[in-house]
């Protein structure tokens, strides 16, 4: 039984309280690598992140990509849409095929 | 080519036969991986793409629900709203094999049936925009998870799809030519040494053939 998280400024994942995810409000990046780690480890197959947070915690991200879980989805915070979360599918087309040929250029 | 490193017998002529024939096995079996592997790749994608799209935009939607909520409400009060969920949801995951890929199923369950118990606060301090931000993000939630599922999947599909790519090409244009190279130089070798080998005998026959005539010239001339 795996549970679900949402990690990123508490104003923009407070609402997910409610749902009953569980909910970890990071303000720096050294907290947010702690967090990060034991969530992975712990029994969380899904991490929602913040685009912001998302940015200051590159390499962590990166290196739970290729691995089954947990999985970490981007997710807009209330700052506004950064396109972090849309560049990760772009990342895996690029992979697989060797160029962009879903979004052939836009944004 | 490497061919100065191996010697050119029979036994070494069949070992090179097998590998050929396992390579161009291997690069058969791979590409029809890979192209399955691409074609699933890409059909998953696309929804990926459009799932994205429609979760970015409704959490967009969402968030302004929640500024709204948090406008109207004082920090406090909201803070005391959230502060003890009755809901929880659980996952169950499972893994689907695509192609030899594992990629990830996930089916989740709330702890308890009502839909209802998103709300975990009294409505008579909270504002009604509270109610719809939590609703908002309740009729997101299974977008979302499925978002994670297809998400997931894509990367780990796009990792495998580099991998058999790599090797495809490895096969294609290293071991196959390779193996090819090697064959190729064995048999002109060992033709080689047959006909050297016939020549030798046929100047040993002729050889031979004179010196009975000389002894014969010399029996006959007695």
């Amino acid at each position: 039984m795996y549970k679900v998280a949402v990690m990123g400024d508490y104003d923009s994942i407070y609402g997910f309280a409610a749902l009953g995810l569980s909910i970890f409000p990071v303000d720096d990046k050294e907290q947010g690598q702690k967090i990060l780690k034991d969530l992975a480890a712990g029994d969380y197959a899904v991490i929602y992140m913040t685009e912001s947070l998302a940015a200051k915690l590159q390499e962590e991200v990166d290196e739970y990509r290729e691995q089954m879980k947990p999985a970490i989805i981007l997710i807009p915070g209330i700052s506004g849409n950064t396109g972090a979360g849309i560049a990760q599918v772009k990342k895996s087309v690029e992979q697989a095929v060797g160029s962009d040929i879903i979004f052939n250029g836009e944004n | 080519m490497a061919s100065s490193q191996i010697i050119p017998t029979r036994m070494e002529l069949a070992k090179q036969k097998k590998k050929l024939a396992t390579a161009t096995r291997g690069h058969k079996l791979l590409k029809d991986k890979r192209d399955e592997l691409m074609r699933q790749f890409l059909d998953l994608v696309r929804e990926n793409k459009a799932l994205r799209e429609k979760v970015e935009a409704a959490l967009q939607a969402a968030n302004k629900n929640f500024v709204l909520a948090k406008a109207s409400t004082s920090d406090q009060v909201l803070n005391a709203a959230l502060l003890a969920p009755k809901q929880e949801v659980y996952l169950e995951t499972d893994t689907r094999n695509v192609m030899s890929v594992d990629i990830p199923v996930f089916q989740y369950k709330t702890r308890t049936a009502d839909a209802n118990d998103i709300y975990s606060y009294g409505f008579a301090f909270t504002s009604s925009d509270l109610d719809g931000a939590v609703k908002s993000l309740a009729d997101l939630l299974p977008d979302m998870l499925r978002l994670a599922e297809v998400e997931k999947s894509c990367q780990l599909m796009a990792a495998e799809i580099e991998k058999t790519r790599r090797r495809v090409n490895a096969l294609e244009h290293v071991m196959i030519p390779d193996a090819q190279a090697k064959i190729k130089y064995i048999k002109m070798k060992l033709d080689e040494n047959e006909r050297s080998t016939q020549i030798r005998l046929m100047k040993v026959k002729d050889m031979m053939l004179e010196e009975a005539r000389q002894e014969r010239i010399a029996a006959d001339a007695r």
